[in-house]
């Protein structure tokens, strides 16, 4: 490399300004949040039952989730049956699954009048309600369950074949190679799950908005909402924003400290071929198991799908229009998101700088009512917020994608510096041209996928939206939670499938443009 | 002539000297142990990285501190010397302009430096449709519009098997002596080296030897020499 002088690139320009934006939205309206927070005030007793409620909540969700999805993982793990593969891509779709279309799911499952609720009643059982703290956990697990399990196996089918070769010519029960092989390994990956699953769930708010509320069931997230919204209290926002900030933080770096050691190495996909697990019992048990996993997951998919069928036709034009508009910010989240992360990956991955990631990760810690609290603070005494939802709302999604896309994008946008830039280099191909003609071709993929992802998590956006937006002039999932308030469930399915079909699209658009002709 | 003047290396403990000259339109072979510095000699060659202390003068000029590109240089590497998202044609191009900005007269450049290494009906395919001599070919003729004086080759074709190999080493032979360039090609097959090079640079002991002629050298060759052909 020449020795060259220390110069502004309009690589560093773009990454600073890119840093500046993120570090405002994070830091910055934290600032303004702590500032406003009046603490003399203190505590109410409300305020000390939504933390309660939010820490509880939070363990057990991750608590039911991770015990679950251990045995799912075990099942997938030495199985190999038909559809498996449908069913372990059916398990990432919760991830970019609109909360409102979720919960309209598992209430025509677990609802008053569901399936669930119907075969007890058969039954002259007493029925069980979906609303409390009881909802909030299911649809948490609902979330959570599928995500830790594709965690789990990926750990698992990350053990190496031997090991279960050396165990079958020793001669090992099935129940010694639990003790002595996937314990070990369950132990080491575990925690970290456990963590992670918490710490989305510390930050719930559509899920609480839709399914919990009132002083039982009311997270800290809706509790800062309400302070907001109904009661016009920027103060009391402030105060348990700043909470929730410490909450979140305190969470991310547990679940940062049992991760870090991980080795990330993904497996190989392959179910090991072993003839101790063949018995009858232990094939009946994987088999119930898988069942379980993929009816509870695939029921209320294919409830929203089912309820929704007669409503989508005769939506009402408003639903339409607030559907157009949902794309229309989702595409634009997307470009945000691509705009701020791309030249993060860069310096990190060219220049090998720590601090793009460190910046991309705050987000992580930071809540989108809380980074909306922030900016209601700053902006209310210039602007009217309700102005500026659908701006603010586009940039806050970008921001809260940026740490999933900088994960899907780095490793890539590394092994491209990696690989052709000496090539590129000799050529004397820079600036532009090396990131039109080396870097964009080669890393579609994952763009496709980060774009995919955002455009999805935006469309079901049900956060910052809520607090700032005209109620006339939302989006989608704002519609559909108005429609439910308003008890016109017919419509709300109908909404809820349109969401879904909308989210879906759009998510396999990028994908699938990313991977079509994906320069080989 | 391409001086290298006290030219000193070192990446952690690891310590290369060279204090030597190459005539210019000699074809020169490096060869010596793996791990022994052959590479990262011609890295320092290519600007990839920066020497510790020292010069590299070519024709009179001090290119010590010039960028890659900015060296009167072509270098083809072990691999990698395609881009796979272009056609073999965009992959010429771009030692004409990095950026693509092509003219009519640049095409017709193009067109003929694949005619002349036989891949005239081969313009408009990907690498992917290529073989593997084939993309040898097509990263040759990037090599003869680029018109560098200054031809660097590490390890190359180690891809192919030993029969194309030799005929494109043989090709590279004509072609540089057509553009009337200086090759450098390191290189671990002591066949290769007696094949094209007039000239070998032996490397080891931390040191880059002054170049030897070819023949002599085989027929009488130093200690390091000889525990390196085995």
């Amino acid at each position: 490399m020449a020795r060259r002088a220390f110069t502004i690139s309009p690589l560093g320009l773009w990454g600073a300004a890119s840093a500046a934006l993120l570090l405002f939205l994070t830091l910055g309206t934290l600032l303004a949040v702590a500032m406003k927070a009046e603490f003399t005030q203190g505590l109410g007793r409300a305020d000390i039952s939504a933390l309660c409620f939010t820490l509880t909540q939070a363990f057990f969700s991750a608590l039911l989730s991770v015990a679950f999805a251990i045995p799912v993982a075990r099942a997938l793990a030495r199985r190999q049956f038909w559809g498996r593969q449908i069913l372990i891509t059916l398990l990432g779709a919760p991830f970019i699954l609109p909360v409102i279309v979720a919960v309209l799911g598992l209430l025509a499952v677990f609802g008053r009048n569901g399936l669930f609720n119907q075969t007890l009643a058969m039954f002259g059982i007493e029925t069980v309600s979906i609303y409390g703290f009881s909802g909030v956990l299911l649809a948490h697990v609902f979330f959570n369950l599928p995500l830790a399990t594709r965690l789990i196996l990926q750990a698992w089918l990350a053990i190496p074949s031997e090991r279960y070769r050396l165990a079958q010519s020793l001669g090992f029960h099935p129940n010694d190679v639990f003790r002595q092989i996937e314990l070990p390994m369950l132990r080491e990956v575990v925690p970290g799950i456990f963590a992670i699953v918490f710490l989305i769930c510390t930050t719930s708010f559509a899920v609480a908005l839709t399914l919990g509320g009132g002083p039982r069931a009311t997270t800290l997230e809706l509790a800062i909402y309400q302070a907001l919204r109904s009661d016009f209290d920027p103060g009391k926002a402030a105060l348990l924003s700043s909470i929730q900030f410490a909450l979140c933080t305190l969470a991310a770096l547990i679940a940062w400290y049992f991760t870090k050691q991980q080795s990330t190495a993904a497996g190989f996909d392959r179910v090991v071929q072993r003839t101790d697990v063949n018995t009858l019992p232990l094939r009946m048990i994987d088999a119930s198991v898988i069942a379980f996993a993929a009816m509870f997951v695939i029921l209320p998919l294919a409830m929203v799908v089912e309820r929704g069928l007669s409503g989508i036709l005769t939506l009402p034009s408003v639903v339409w229009v607030a559907a157009l508009r949902s794309v229309v910010m989702a595409l634009a989240s997307s470009a945000v998101m691509l705009a701020l992360v791309l030249p993060l990956a860069l310096i990190a991955a060219r220049r090998r700088k720590a601090w793009p990631e460190a910046v991309a990760y705050l987000s992580v810690s930071a809540s989108p009512l809380v980074i909306g609290t922030g900016l209601f603070i700053l902006l209310n005494p210039y602007f009217s917020p309700r102005d500026l939802a659908l701006p603010i709302t586009i940039f806050v999604n970008a921001a809260m994608s940026i740490p999933f896309a900088l994960r899907a994008l780095l490793p890539e946008v590394r092994a491209v510096e990696a690989t052709w830039s000496p090539l590129a280099d000799q050529l004397g191909m820079r600036g532009m041209a090396r990131f039109r003609l080396m870097l964009l071709p080669r890393i579609r993929r994952p763009m496709g996928f980060a774009l995919g992802l955002t455009a999805a998590l935006s469309m079901g956006d049900l956060g910052v939206v809520a607090l700032f937006a005209d109620p006339d002039a939302g989006t989608l999932p704002l519609m559909i939670f108005r429609l439910m308030g308003a008890y016109r469930m017919e419509q709300a399915a109908g909404a809820a499938l349109l969401l879904l079909m909308l989210s879906l699209t759009m998510f396999m658009g990028f994908d699938r443009g990313g991977r079509q002709n994906a320069a080989t | 002539m391409l001086r290298l003047n006290q030219l000193e290396i070192t990446q952690g403990t690891f310590r290369l000297l060279a204090d030597l000259s190459i005539p210019a339109g000699e074809k020169i072979a490096v060869i010596g142990a793996s791990g022994g510095g052959k590479s990262t000699l011609l890295a320092l060659i290519a600007g990839f990285i920066a020497p510790k202390s020292g010069q590299l003068i070519w024709q009179d000029n001090d290119i010590t501190d010039l960028p890659p590109a900015k060296r009167p240089i072509s270098m083809i590497f072990q691999d990698n010397n395609l881009f796979p998202h272009l056609t073999a044609a965009q992959n010429v191009g771009l030692g004409i302009s990095p950026a693509l900005r092509l003219t009519q007269e640049d095409h017709t450049k193009i067109t003929s430096a694949l005619d002349r290494v036989g891949l005239a009906d081969m313009a408009t395919r990907k690498p992917a449709a290529l073989s593997g001599g084939q993309i040898a070919r097509v990263a040759l003729a990037r090599l003869l519009v680029q018109g560098n004086t200054l031809v660097l080759l590490d390890e190359p074709f180690a891809a192919l098997g030993p029969a194309m190999r030799a005929e494109m080493l043989d090709l590279v032979s004509e072609l540089v002596s057509e553009i009337g360039a200086t090759l450098l090609m390191v290189s671990h097959a002591p066949e290769d080296a007696k094949r094209i090079a007039d000239q070998v640079v032996l490397v080891s002991d931390g040191i880059a030897h002054v170049p030897k002629r070819t023949k002599d050298l085989f027929e009488n060759p130093p200690t390091a020499m000889r525990e390196w052909i085995g």
